[in-house]
């Protein structure tokens, strides 16, 4: 379980995330939800130890993550943009996690990831060569295959077009059910958020206005801009 | 109409050619056609097979071959500190830190040498070393800075996430998306230090020769020409192989990498502000020591004043300013008028020609001045005999200079669409007035840094000007060698005066130019 615990975030000076607070129980996907420029990839960043939080916690399981470096919080993220390695080919971007975790055999693991994806086959193709789509499926295989303990997935459906999103995002809640996936999926998109989570967690300012599924939000939301966000 | 279409592009097609004749002649006339000669006096020699003549060649090739390839290390090493700070954050003073450490890479060779010797460096081949790895940090830390600096901070931040440390992400991440621009930058500091002459005959002497030294000293104190021709085919060799490897990873997919445009570096904090801190002062101090060690050293005992009088020997050393000015407004004349026409005629076509073209009129580059100047004075008598004239010395600059005006240029020149030229020609504009029309106005900002290059790498130029400059001749990069040659403190303090001079001339130049902001300087 992953608790966030009234986290203060500032980038030069700037306040973004202000007492943010959310909590992901086992198995759960959280899809987080608001404007842009609000600090839903701020808090991914936070929960990824990649910017410093002035206060606050974040715990795992009840343990502090904060003086935990990035690289050994055992956590998966995927990038807005996909940030592939482009001098490795699609097995070496799939595979760096499970070299990290120095797995001496992860030709399976790697094969199995992508086929998961649906991109058998592709081990040895140029990342430059994929399309956006392939380059997303490439960017979720290298975030699930040395399967973390937490996933956070920033806007993984953002830059392709409208067809292909709505065709993937079936397929990634298939794909996060199926691997029993707990973590949080950030999104402007409500259609989105409520394709892929469980549950939905409101963002506006750096705070986290209100939490639960569509129907309860959509029966007793928090405040007008609530109201008029989600409806 | 079918007719009508047909005889345009016949006119147009006539017109390029026209255009891509001068710089062809050119440059096949006092480059192709020279070095040719000089194959043909090397090659016989070569095959006499006069005695020793192997060892003598392998010995000096393999001086140039590892004193060049140590210096790239070296070289490498030295810039990594600064390279690291001005690629990683963003702090007080970081402009002028890239700036001044381009400051050494466009002094004058004979500037640099002197710097050294007024330092209290003595002749040696630590002296050489350490000059060289000073002239060229700055080919590094440009190089390699400006495309490290533009790598996608997620890109670390995944590896990172993924479970690397700190160093695991440089080594897995960083250094392979750096290698082209390393490899790059490294190829250029091996040519500039393999073809490497002022530096390596100030510092070095006849007991370090390096080919280049070797070659003029064959040819120029021993005027054992077919020997000097003999090292020369070597000496292009290497330089041919050096190119070679740095088209080749100019032309690899991975040069294509760096997509990100400029971003925000963050501003170091805690700990890390001392050592950035302490990386740029110590670099800068350390590559600005020789410099303020040559203007301070020239203060001393009426130098200055000591350089307009006169000397039976060398006659007036200020007199040399004014020949140095003189060549230097003829060279740029010149290779102004050949670069741009020159870029004019690549960027009018694309395909295989105009890029052999261009290949052909980086060549001059890339061969050091030293093979230029020699092939003169083994050529240039057929069909009329040139050698003992004026214009040799401008002629010899402008050949140098012209890859700079058509580097400078040609981006630019590629940049205008052709629909205006079109727009302009169904306007009734003929192709020269569309030329002086559109693409001459557009191209002249360009053309001035070009020409602002040509003028410096005039006034510094000393390789080829010791070989075709009579000995009642001299530029200032000649006189100061002279006055270095002669015993005596005052011939030294002299020399430095001179140097000073000289670097001022070229500094002045230099701010004008990075004032234009067009060009990027080190990117040769």
């Amino acid at each position: 379980m992953l608790e966030i615990d009234q986290i203060d975030v500032s980038i030069e000076d700037t306040p973004i995330l202000r007492q943010a607070d959310l909590t992901v129980g086992n198995g759960e996907v959280v899809g987080l939800l608001g404007p842009s420029g609000s600090g839903k990839s701020t808090l991914l960043r936070a929960v990824a130890g990649l910017v410093d939080v002035a206060s606050g916690d974040i715990r795992w399981d009840g343990a502090s993550l904060l003086d935990v470096p990035t690289h050994r919080r055992g956590l998966g993220l995927m990038f807005q943009g996909y940030a592939l390695f482009p001098h490795l080919d699609v097995a070496q971007n799939v595979g760096f996690g499970l070299r990290m975790q120095r797995n001496a055999t992860p030709g399976p693991l790697i094969s199995e990831a992508l086929e998961m994806v649906g991109l058998a086959g592709y081990e040895n193709r140029e990342v430059d060569s994929l399309s956006g789509g392939e380059k997303q499926r490439v960017a979720l295989a290298r975030t699930l295959a040395p399967q973390p303990r937490f996933v956070m997935l920033d806007e993984p459906l953002g830059a392709l077009d409208r067809n292909l999103r709505r065709m993937l995002m079936t397929e990634m809640r298939e794909i996060l059910t199926e691997r029993e996936v707990t973590g949080i999926v950030v999104t402007h998109d409500r259609d989105e958020a409520v394709a892929m989570a469980d549950r939905l967690a409101l963002m506006r300012e750096g705070t986290i206005v209100q939490t639960g599924t569509l129907s309860e939000i959509l029966d007793r939301p928090a405040n007008d801009w609530v109201r008029a966000f989600v409806s | 109409m079918d007719t009508g279409d047909g005889r345009l592009r016949r006119s147009i097609r006539w017109g390029w050619v026209g255009v891509a004749t001068v710089p062809a002649l050119f440059v096949g006339y006092f480059f192709a056609y020279p070095v040719v000669r000089i194959l043909d006096v090397g090659l016989s020699e070569l095959s006499i097979g006069a005695s020793g003549l192997q060892a003598r060649l392998l010995r000096v090739g393999w001086f140039t071959l590892w004193q060049a390839s140590l210096s790239t290390v070296l070289t490498l090493l030295a810039a990594t500190p600064l390279t690291w700070a001005v690629s990683s954050y963003e702090f007080k003073g970081r402009r002028l830190a890239t700036a001044l450490v381009a400051v050494p890479f466009v002094l004058p060779t004979v500037v640099v040498g002197t710097a050294f010797l007024s330092l209290g460096f003595v002749q040696s081949i630590g002296s050489i070393l350490a000059a060289h790895v000073f002239f060229n940090v700055a080919v590094v830390v440009r190089t390699v800075s400006s495309v490290w600096s533009r790598i996608d901070p997620r890109l670390i931040e995944a590896g990172r996430v993924l479970g690397a440390g700190p160093w695991q992400t440089f080594r897995l991440v960083t250094l392979p998306l750096l290698r082209p621009a390393i490899a790059a930058a490294s190829s250029i500091v091996f040519l500039f230090t393999f073809t490497s002459f002022g530096v390596v005959l100030i510092l070095g002497g006849f007991r370090f020769a390096t080919l280049e030294v070797e070659i003029y000293r064959q040819a120029v104190n021993l005027f054992d020409l077919p020997l000097a021709a003999s090292l020369a085919i070597v000496q292009l060799i290497g330089v041919t192989t050096a190119l070679y490897v740095y088209s080749r990873y100019q032309e690899s997919r991975s040069a294509s990498w760096e997509v990100a445009g400029a971003r925000l570096l963050p501003r170091p904090r805690g700990a890390m502000r001392w050592l950035v801190g302490s990386v740029v002062i110590a670099s800068l101090t350390v590559l600005m020591a020789p410099l303020i060690s040559l203007f301070s050293d020239s203060l001393g005992r009426g130098f200055y004043t000591g350089l307009f009088g006169s000397d039976a020997v060398v006659g007036s050393p200020i007199a040399s300013v004014g020949n140095s000015l003189r060549f230097a407004a003829i060279a740029t004349l010149i290779s102004t008028i050949v670069g741009l026409m020159a870029a004019a005629a690549i960027s009018a076509r694309r395909g295989t020609l105009s890029k052999w073209f261009d290949m052909l009129l980086m060549l001059p580059l890339g061969t050091s001045a030293v093979t230029i100047g020699f092939g003169f004075i083994v050529a240039l008598d057929w069909p009329v005999d040139l050698r003992a004239s004026f214009w040799l010395i401008p002629i010899a600059h402008a050949l140098v200079a012209v890859p700079f005006v058509v580097r400078t240029t040609l981006p630019t020149l590629r940049s205008i669409r052709q629909e205006m030229r079109d727009a302009a020609a169904v306007l009734g504009a003929s192709p020269w007035r569309v030329w002086r029309q559109i693409d001459l106005p557009i191209v002249s900002r360009a053309a001035m840094v070009g020409s602002g290059f040509a003028f410096v790498v005039s006034l510094g130029e000393f390789g080829a000007t010791s070989f075709v400059a009579r000995p009642n001749i001299h530029t200032v990069p000649t006189m100061i060698f002279r006055l270095l040659g002669r015993p005596g403190e005052v011939s030294f303090g002299m020399a430095m005066a001179l140097s000073v001079l000289l670097a001022a001339i070229t500094a002045g130049v230099v701010m004008w130019l990075d004032r234009a902001r067009v060009g990027e300087l080190g990117r040769f």
